[in-house]
């Protein structure tokens, strides 16, 4: 180590960072030990774990379901984020448990995709979509009324999601959620939602604080086919039902 | 005036479909049955390549020929539905599975049998969960009807059908993505070859199809090959569900035969731009597609004609922008997109939708000059054709015909951007304006209005 090197920066958690070939080998250790959380490499015990009965059945009720039980690895990470609201570390290492994975691998996996949390979140999700369509609609001042209405922070929501002050919602601004035809949308605690206005949002919020049904009127389950309605059949495919 | 021509949005609206009871009463459950109980699985195999259908999820390849890639004998194969359906503008399988669920069901249970698949997956994005509860219900319905499970309708064969949800990733509609992620992984796409239908699911051949295709599956089954041939064109049989979308008056869903002029499907069906604006450009095959303007308008909607045109036709998802778009803030929207959505396995698609981010926000800022959409363009021919699949290609290949077919308006907007600058610098007042030196960055006239002094002294451009 040359004695005029400058004084190296501190990391994010006050540990001062140096280049690890000047590193001996118990520090190296220590320092790779102190980057994994504990346990993550290791299939934790059944009975070192204490996994709630409804988790337990409906991990083991997914792992059943495929040939070859890690195909059950993302039902799981769903049915730990139903269970605690969010992939939390206690519940990546029930999981684990169960399955007989690390959490080391839950975690790797949860990461990978945008509907895992793995911080805690407010407890409504609302998802809206700005991307191209919904953009050309408006779907920036939709977002904005989101966070207005919950007083989640706009460009934390803008850019991966914020949780309002009060926990009770988690406001995102989304890649496209397949459903451009709803543009400007929002998916709301799962159930989609469009087209909105601004004012929806407000709306919206009120009724999820007060646990009324979200705006019955804009769900997509309510929306008709975009042609109208049913015509007269062609006549090929009527000739073809006649047969059958 | 086109209309439309509704083989899979037959009865759409009816609520009864959803129903095995309303999906049997008007003719479902019959090709299944004809499939699973007359024809060997050769037969099977023969009616769908001669019906011409090729697939409906983009790429457009036969769905026959896909299907007789697998090979026979007694190894364990798969069924995979791809009902990841991410692209900006695609949402045609939402609505197809949504409304009429046993007809996908009854195609991914014939399309087993074809492909001699003990097990069917329909991997469904997990942002469509209220989608996917009613296709778990139908499923659930077709066990109890014997048309699932063991030994379906006394046939001896066993398929198991299972409703597999997502985490929200668009990268997982990339069918090597998708077996990986099936399997329990992070979605990386894998080298291809092996093609999946040699080694796919747990390194068994595996058949992939897209929602829409296995939904035409059961008219085919029942009513025959040269039937289905009697709908659109020669090149391209059956319909087509096109999803559109945008700065349309009338945005949705339309079944019809390939072959319609474009501006019928986007000023007939669609009903047009609003009030008092024009077209602009429009995306043919999802975001994905290179745009085209007003002068492709009336060309005929298929493979072919979009191809040829430079673009392509894709899932068969229109999006319009219209006069009062900003065609930079379009380009930026689409690149954002892809660089949220690349997996980073390889370096071209990771960095390039990066760097392409970024120089995008300078150009919306003012901060870029001319010579950056050289380099815009240069970037995204390198990363065309180097990559494990085609994420990168997808941005690449709209942004690059945005800044070639529109560069003037790129120019206008990285010199309006500037010159709105020097208004809003001069227009805080003498500190603020002597603070910046010439040619400084939109950064630093909001840091001078915004009262924070150390970037703009030394005017150093980023």
């Amino acid at each position: 180590m040359t004695p005029d090197r400058p004084e190296t920066p501190l990391s994010g958690n006050g540990h001062r960072l140096r280049p690890t070939d000047d590193l001996t080998g118990v520090e190296r250790a220590e320092l790779i030990a102190s980057m994994t959380p504990e346990d993550a490499d290791r299939v934790p015990e059944l009975h070192e774990v204490d996994v709630p009965d409804e988790l337990r059945e409906r991990i083991e009720a997914a792992m059943s379901r495929y040939p070859q039980l890690r195909s059950a690895t993302i039902p799981a990470l769903w049915a730990v984020q139903r269970h605690h609201g969010w992939c939390s570390p206690e519940g990546i290492r029930q999981a684990a448990a169960v399955m007989g994975l690390t959490p080391a691998h839950l975690v790797s996996v949860a990461s990978f995709y945008d509907l895992f949390h793995l911080r805690p979140g407010g407890r409504h999700r609302v998802l809206v979509c700005h991307n191209i369509s919904c953009w050309l609609n408006g779907a920036d001042d939709l977002l904005g009324a989101f966070c207005r209405a919950t007083g989640a922070d706009a460009a934390a929501a803008a850019h991966g999601g914020a949780s309002s002050p009060d926990a009770e919602f988690y406001v995102q601004g989304f890649e496209c959620l397949g459903a451009c035809d709803l543009a400007p949308m929002a998916s709301i605690d799962g159930t989609y939602f469009g087209p909105l206005e601004p004012a929806d949002a407000d709306t919206a919020a009120e009724q999820l604080r007060s646990g009324a049904e979200v705006l019955p009127d804009k769900a997509l389950a309510k929306r008709p086919a975009a042609g109208g309605p049913e015509p007269e059949p062609d006549p090929r495919v009527a000739e073809g039902e006649r047969r059958g | 005036m086109a209309s439309e021509t509704r083989m899979l949005f037959r009865h759409l609206d009816d609520p009864e479909l959803r129903t095995l009871e309303g999906y049997r009463s008007r003719g479902g459950y019959a090709a299944l049955e004809r499939a699973f109980q007359e024809l060997e699985p050769e037969e099977l195999l023969n009616e769908l390549e001669g019906s011409g259908l090729r697939g409906r999820g983009g790429a457009g390849f036969s769905m026959g020929k896909k299907a007789g890639f697998l090979p026979r004998g007694d190894m364990e194969k798969y069924l995979c539905c791809n009902a990841d359906e991410s692209e900006p503008g695609t949402f045609k399988d939402r609505e197809l599975m949504h409304k009429n669920p046993h007809q996908l069901v009854e195609g991914c249970l014939i399309a087993s049998l074809a492909a001699g698949a003990r097990y069917g997956f329909i991997f469904i994005r997990g942002e469509y969960s209220e989608i996917a509860d009613v296709l778990d219900a139908a499923v659930a319905e077709a066990y109890e009807a014997g048309y699932a499970g063991q030994n379906i309708l006394g046939s001896g064969c066993d398929v198991d059908l299972v409703v597999h949800r997502g985490a929200g990733a668009y990268i997982c509609g990339e069918e090597t993505a998708l077996l990986d992620s099936l399997e329990g992984k992070r979605g990386n796409p894998r080298l291809k070859p092996p093609f999946p239908a040699i080694q796919g699911l747990y390194d068994g051949p595996t058949l992939i199809n897209n929602v829409e295709t296995l939904a035409n599956v059961p008219h085919i089954v029942r009513n025959g090959a040269e039937w289905f041939k009697g709908f659109g064109t020669e090149g391209s049989p059956g319909t087509k569900v096109v999803s559109v979308s945008g700065c349309v008056r009338r945005p949705g869903n339309y079944e019809i035969e390939l072959g319609i002029p474009s501006r019928e499907l986007i000023e007939g069906l669609a009903g047009g731009t609003p009030e008092g604006r024009t077209l602009k450009c429009w995306f043919p095959g999802g975001s994905s597609s290179p745009v085209l303007t007003e002068a492709e308008l009336d060309l005929p909607y298929t493979f072919e004609d979009m191809a040829e045109a430079g673009s392509m036709l894709g899932s068969g998802a229109i999006i319009v922008a219209d006069s009062s778009v900003s065609i930079p803030e379009l380009a930026l929207r689409t690149a954002r997109f892809y660089h949220h959505e690349s997996c980073g396995k390889c370096t071209p698609c990771r960095e390039g939708t990066n760097w392409t981010v970024k120089m995008l926000e300078r150009v919306v800022r003012g901060e870029a000059t001319p010579m950056d959409l050289d380099i815009i363009a240069s970037v995204q021919e390198n990363i065309i054709g180097n990559c494990l699949c085609v994420l990168g290609d997808s941005m690449a290949m709209p942004v690059g015909s945005m800044v070639a077919k529109f560069r003037s308006e790129f120019e206008e907007a990285i010199e309006l951007a500037r010159a709105s600058d020097e208004v809003a610098v001069h227009a805080v007042g003498p500190a603020a304006a002597s603070a910046s030196q010439p040619g400084g960055t939109g950064r630093e006239a909001e840091d001078a209005a915004g009262g924070v002094p150390e970037d703009v002294a030394g005017g150093v451009p980023l």
